[in-house]
Formats: structure tokens, sequence, C-alpha cells
């Protein structure tokens, strides 16, 4: 049931996503859905675990679609695949099913998709308001399954740089990044045109998480108060040569990974200090990747790496049991 | 209003009380046989004193106490011991144990009873004393022999509390004890208190017991040193380290006892069991048992001899329901299942559950653990249970340790919050039955080690001396020629002798 409620709670977010970026958006969310139903109950079936009722646990489909919200709107379809069946069935299942995969399933798919992809995974298509043209909900799922475009269009006239992207290739380059800010008009207020509603988006929906008590709240909490803090630091250093707190906050997947991706218990340090430990790791990844790194955006990584350090991080953060090494009670007992 | 403390975690849970509050106490007729165990208490078994055919008195001492931590056992009606023998006892492993089984004789005659002492005259060690032989232990549930918590051990006790929070759900015995018979706690508290030298009482009770508080209030109004306090509502606060965090707001050392706070916990019940036992010589040969759940038909609170067989309680509350199906001694949080009704009423028999499907519907859809951590927020020792878990599956008894198992207390507030279902509490069991087990054997390995070495060494020391010898023996062999001879001699001598003896024989003969 808890996977069921993050699953509501994604839908602002995704609706704002499709609403600013397009019906890729959807059907990018349905392909990985089905692909994901689909592993998930083969491998059950291999591994002679009752299928329907695990399905119902929705930790599948909640896989499927955090892949499917990583992934570049227009994507093909056996990209879907190719990732959705490596989170499946390699990132959760093989090491023995939910509640027993050390990474998070979903950015384990994204990362190989990545890696393996490169091309694929960084052709995004700029927010509709900015697009000459755009494809309907048909012609996206034909693309996505044919790589068919409508006649009058090619790739390159709804493919666009992201904002993060754009930022540091000309910030390398020298630009300050008021100078960025007014030549590109991707850029709005807080981030990227339609980026920072999606995140808006999705922070309402983490909050309604949080007050559903559905989700811990140190790990987000952590996350982005990591990310502001490094993201301040460096911006009072130099405001033309580091993006903002409020940009990197409201940028890429900043919202989706501090609420629906971090927090997934499973792969997420256990205690309560090692979560805010392993909160703020996440986000101090994220900021160093996305500024220093060559990746569209750092999120995926830092979460992996801290998956890595969890169990460290839970060894050595237990709490103080009850009547243990109290410096008060050891006074008290002196008296 | 004295300022109270919270402790770490604890669940807010449904009470259940009041289905078994509507009626008075009532009485249990002495039943056909009497059960009684020896073993009823924490530490030793008592040692049946009693043998078959025996006519026994009321009150008469049937097991002897021959340890330290150990209580000894009465007869709770004149009868005649019909047999001793193993019988399923209540008790956790469900293992059968030592059973003195009596035929009451309906004369419910009492052992002469010895003129009243005055309390006041007696020392401490003498009261002490005197709990003991009666066999009280404490009646919350634990059945820790009573005696032992009343030794101050060289400390000045501050405060006694009298544990009347009564958190579990369904149970209400203290409840009923409280509104009922306020008097044989203060009689009861008056003795402790003596018996520790405390300064003052508190008696602690949850505040959804008002009847209690109100009872008891009234008493405490002419006495200066008790003190009635009500305590919020939550699961465990009647644990005792959780009752001292709220009424201290001290933590109680993990590997030490209240004593080291320079306080004590005893149960209310236990405190009325001390009045019997010193006001009326009563040994402990009944207590008040709330017999309740969904699967019977009027639930309500019975005093019963111990030795009763639960199915007796259950007729007196209306026999079970259609749906009954599970049997539990104790509350549904920390109770253990009963295999059968056939089971005796012990000291520690504070409340007899009887469930229906409908009550652990739950339990059948275990899922697999997402390390979601709500037992983390709930656990009021402030453990880790999914880490423990997750260690008790893999046998990792090391980690186990580590992470302070033993500090568990098992109120099974994890196992309750769990959304996936998972009975933590059980893994817990097994994890500390599991090291138990090793530590057994390591103990067993070095005495088998131990046994080996000492034997290693006694053949080296005989072989070394058959070495020693055998250098004697050559030695002597240089010098030995001259002996050959007289032992050539001496054969010589004998068979001469054996012939002529054997001509006597046949002369003999003929």
């Amino acid at each position: 049931m808890v996977m069921l409620n993050v699953i509501l709670a994604l839908i602002p977010g995704i609706v704002i996503y499709i609403i600013y970026f397009g019906w890729g958006v959807l059907v990018n969310i349905v392909l990985a859905s089905i692909f994901a139903l689909l592993s998930e109950s083969l491998l059950l079936a291999i591994r002679q675990r009752p299928v329907f009722t695990t399905l119902l646990d929705g930790s599948a489909l909640l896989t499927g679609i955090l892949l499917a919200l990583a992934l570049p709107p227009h994507t093909a379809w056996w990209v879907v695949a190719v990732g959705i069946m490596f989170a499946i069935i390699i990132a959760k299942q093989l090491y023995g099913g939910l509640g027993l995969n050390p990474f998070n399933p979903a950015m384990t798919g994204y990362v190989v998709l990545l890696i393996s992809f490169p091309l694929e995974m960084t052709r995004w298509n700029p927010p509709l308001e900015l697009a000459q043209q755009s494809l309907s909900l048909l012609e996206a799922f034909r693309y996505s399954l044919s790589g068919q475009l409508p006649a009058s269009m090619d790739f390159d006239m709804i493919s666009l740089a992201t904002p993060l992207d754009i930022a540091r290739e000309r910030v390398d380059m020298g630009m300050t990044i008021s100078a960025i800010k007014t030549e590109y008009s991707i850029f709005s207020n807080l981030s990227g045109k339609g980026t920072e509603w999606i995140n808006i988006a999705f922070l309402a929906g983490g909050i309604w998480l949080l007050f559903r008590r559905l989700i811990d709240w140190r790990i987000p909490a952590s996350l982005l108060l990591a990310i502001l803090i490094a993201s301040a630091v460096f911006w009072f250093i130099n405001p033309e040569y580091y993006l903002s707190p409020v940009f990197h906050l409201f940028a890429g997947a900043t919202m989706l990974g501090a609420f629906f991706i971090a927090t997934d218990p499973v792969t997420a340090s256990t205690t309560p200090a090692g979560r805010l430990i392993f909160g703020a790791g996440c986000g101090l990844l994220i900021y160093v990747i996305r500024t220093w790194g060559g990746y569209p955006d750092g999120v995926a990584f830092s979460v992996l790496l801290m998956n890595l350090s969890a169990p460290l991080i839970d060894h050595f953060s237990q709490p103080r049991i009850t009547g243990y090494l109290n410096p008060k009670n050891q006074q008290q007992d002196k008296s | 209003m004295t300022r109270l403390y919270t402790f770490p975690g604890g669940v807010k849970l449904k009470g259940h009380k009041a289905i078994s509050t509507s009626q008075p106490i009532s009485k249990a007729d002495i039943p056909a046989r009497l059960f009684v165990p020896l073993n009823q208490s924490i530490g030793s078994p008592a040692e049946c004193i009693v043998e078959k055919g025996q006519r026994v008195l009321k009150g008469q001492m049937i097991g002897r106490a021959t340890e330290y931590v150990a209580a000894p056992v009465h007869a709770p009606s004149s009868g005649t011991v019909i047999d001793i023998q193993k019988f399923p006892a209540a008790h956790a492993s469900g293992l059968p144990n030592d059973v003195v089984i009596i035929k009451p004789d309906g004369k419910d005659e009492w052992l002469e009873r010895k003129p009243l002492p005055d309390i006041t005259k007696l020392d401490s060690s003498e009261l002490r004393n005197m709990i003991r032989c009666a066999g009280i232990v404490g009646l919350g549930g634990a059945a820790f022999p009573t005696f032992i918590k009343l030794n101050p051990v060289g400390h000045q006790i501050s405060t006694l509390i009298l544990n009347g929070a009564e958190c579990e759900p369904y149970i209400s015995c203290d409840d009923m004890l409280m509104r009922e018979r306020p008097h044989e706690i203060i009689e009861g508290a008056k003795i402790m208190r003596h018996a520790l030298d405390a300064r003052q009482v508190i008696i602690a009770i949850e505040e959804n017991k008002p009847e209690a508080i109100a009872s008891l209030q009234a008493f405490a109004e002419d006495i200066n040193w008790l003190h009635v306090q009500s305590i919020p509502v939550i699961y465990p606060t009647g644990g005792e380290r959780q009752l001292i965090k709220v009424l201290t707001g001290k933590d109680v050392p993990s590997h030490g006892l209240p004593l080291d706070l320079d306080l004590v916990v005893n149960n209310v019940a236990t405190a009325a069991a001390v009045h019997h036992a010193l006001d009326h010589q009563q040994p402990l040969i009944s207590r008040i048992i709330t017999v309740t759940g969904s699967g019977v038909r009027s639930p309500c609170n019975i005093e019963a001899l111990i030795g009763t067989p639960m199915s007796d309680l259950i007729e007196m509350a209306g026999g079970y329901t259609e749906d009954a199906d599970r049997l539990i001694m104790g509350g549904p949080m920390m109770g253990i299942t009963l295999k059968t009704d056939a089971t005796p009423v012990v000291k520690a028999s504070n409340c007899l559950l009887v469930q229906t499907p409908a009550d652990h519907s739950t339990e059948a859809i275990t899922r697999p653990c997402i390390r979601c951590g709500e037992c983390v927020k709930v656990c009021p020792v402030k453990l880790l249970p999914q880490q423990l878990y997750w260690f008790s599956q893999a046998k990792n008894l090391d980690d186990l340790q580590s992470h302070n198992l033993f500090d568990c207390i098992e109120c099974g507030c994890c196992s309750i919050v769990c959304p996936s279902h998972i009975p933590l509490v059980q893994y817990f069991r097994y994890g500390k039955s599991e090291i138990w087990k090793k530590e057994q054997e390591t103990i067993r390995a070095d005495r088998a080690r131990k046994r080996t070495e000492a034997k290693i060494q006694r053949l080296e020391r005989i072989k070394a001396e058959k070495k020693a010898q055998h250098a004697a023996r050559a030695k002597k062999s240089a010098a030995g020629a001259d002996r050959k001879k007289e032992i050539q001699a001496a054969v010589a001598r004998a068979k001469a002798k054996k012939t002529e003896n054997a001509d006597h024989t046949e002369n003999l003969d003929m």
C-alpha cells in the first residue's frame, strides 16, 4: 500500500511533466510499466514465487515509473525495455526480490542506459513553449516504437540541451551565468522553463507523502539541505561562475530524487542518524557531479554511490540504546 | 502535579478493557482436580516434598525452594495428592513440567496458621523470609521471586513504585483489584515499604482507569508517604524500565537494576499478595485472572486457585464463542499461546485471552521487509529491529549481540506496526535462544577441551611413570641373576608340595 501511495504522489509531477514536455513522457511511463510488470512476473514465475499477490505490492510498477521519469521524453522502446529489464531482473529479482536488492533498481537501470546509450539518453526535447513543433500522443507512440517522425520533422528540431547541460558547457567556455541566462530562452525565474514547475509538483507530492507519514523526513530534508549549503557556498564565492542554490533545488531531478528515489527504504540507510548522513551524502554528490562532472544530472550516480555506503553508514550510526553510555546516568549512579 | 517524562517509542493501542470490567471479580469454585506446577517462577523449579496418596491441607507447602532464585509452591486447597506427573504447562516453551495433581476434598481445610506477628517489630530480613516462604512472585506476569526485589542490598531506597499501569490491551485484573480491594494494596505497600525502608511509595496507574485511581486516591489522602500518580496511556508504559523513565526521567543502566537508581518496582497485585501472606498467613494460592477476548461469551475477572484448569474459567466466562480458535495466556502483545485449555492457572497468569480468526487475520500475509524503519520509531529501547531481523535470519549471532539483542524487552511494538506483518519478536526470541544455545555449547566444548587436556597429561604422566619403572627394573635385572635361582628353587618347592597334597586328596576320596 505504501508503494501505491507513492505512485499517487507522483501524479501531479507527471501531469506537469506531460504538459511541459509532451506525450513522450506518458509513452515512456506506459511502456516502462508494461515491461516492468512483465519482467517481474516472468522472474517471479521462474523463482516459483506467488506472481499476482507480489505484483500487488506495487514495487515493480513504481520502479518502472521512476525509470520512465528519468528518461528523455522521446526514447526508443528498446532503450526503455533494456533499462527496465536490467532494473527488475538483475538489480532486483536476482538479488532475491523486494527488500533484498542493495541498489535502487530504477537508478541502476538508468545508469546502465546512460553508460550504454549515451546518445539516446541525452537527446532531450525542449519544453513545448519553445518547440517549433511537437508530437501528438499517437505520433509520440509511433516514434518510440518505430523511430519514425512525421515527414515534416527531424529530430534536431525537437531536441535541445537541458539547462544544467547548457550552464555547465557555457561556463566552461568562459560565459558568465547572467549572460547564459539572457542568451538562452530555456532559462526561467527559478531554473529552466518547465523543469521548475515539475520540481514544484514533485515537491508538493513529496510533502503530501511526508504529511501522510509514508516516507521519513530525514532523507529528503538532509538531501535538500546539503544541495542548498553546497551550492550556496560556491554561489557566494562566485555567482557568475556557479549556479544559484535556488536553481539547483528546482533543476533537473532534484525533487524527484529527494522525495521519491533517495527515499527508497530498501536501499537507503535505515537508522535515524544514518538517514541524515545518507541524504546529505546524496545531496553533496549531486552538487559535485552537476558542477564538475560530465553527466546531465547527478541524482542516479549519487543515489547508487550512497546505496553502496548504506551498510557501512548503518553499522556506524546505531542509536544510543536506552540505559547505555548515558553520561547523565553515570552521574546519577555515583550520587 | 508532578512532572512526568516520556520514554522513546511506544504505540497507542486500543484498550479492549471495558468488555471485562462490567462485572465485579467473581470467585471460581474449587475445581475437581488441581494441577499445581512446581515451576512457577523465574529461577529453578521447586522440589516436590509430598508423595502420591498423601493428604495435604490448604496452604501446606508442597514444593520447596532449593536455590536462592526460586519460590516454594503451596497446596491451593485441602485434599489428596493423586499423582505427580509431567503435564503441559503455561510456559513459552510449551514443554511439560512436573505437576502435583491434587484431588480436593471440598473441605478447604487450612493448615494451622500461626498468630499474626506485629509487622512493625519485624526486621527487613524476617519480612523477606516470610514473603519467600509464602511463595510470592511478581504477579504482573514475569513471576520473579518478590523477596529478592525487597532486598535493598545496601541502597537507601528512595521510592517504591507500585505498578498499576496495566498497559497491555484486554488485561484488567489489576484494574479490578485496585477498584475493589484498594486496602489490600495499601496494606501490602506498608509492609513492602517497611522491608525496603523506602521513603515514599508511588502507585502509578494509566489514566484510562479513573475508578482505580479514585479508589486508591481515597486512601492516599491520609498517608503522607503514598502518592497515586496517573500516567499517560501508551504501550509499554507498564514495563519496569519504561515506567521508571516516565516517573523519574532516568534510564535504568542496561545491565543494571532499578536498584541502581535507588528504586524498586513491584506490581500492585504483588503488594496485595504480600498483605495476605503477612497479615492473614495465606501463601500465594490464588490470583485474579482476566478471562476475555472476542472468543468468550461474557468476559470477566475471576479469582481462581492456582492449579485450576483454564477450561473451568472459560466455562465461568460463558464458554467459547463458535469461532474461538486461539488461547493466549497474557495479553495480545506479550502473551504466550497455549496449546490446550487443560493448562492450569499459574502465579504468572494475569489474563486468558481467547481470540477469533479476525484478531489475527494479518498474520497470514507476511511480506518482505523493505526496511521502512517504522519499527525503529516505536522501539522503547531504541533498538534497530529491522537490522536485528536481518541478522536473525542470517543467524549472524555476533551482530545480533553487538546490536544489543539482549536489551529487547519483547514488548511487540515493532511487530504490531510492521507494514509487512513480520512477527519480529518471534525472530528475536529465536535469536536469543540461538545465542544461549551457542553459549552452552561453548561451555560444554570448554569442559570437553579441559577434560581432553587433563587426559593427555594423565596419559603422559602414566607413560613417564612406566618408563621410570622400566628403567628401575632394568637396573634390578642386572643384579637379578641370583634372584632367578631363588625363584626356580621356590617353584620346585611349590611343585613338590602340590604332588604331596594331591596324594593326600586321593587318600581322602577313597
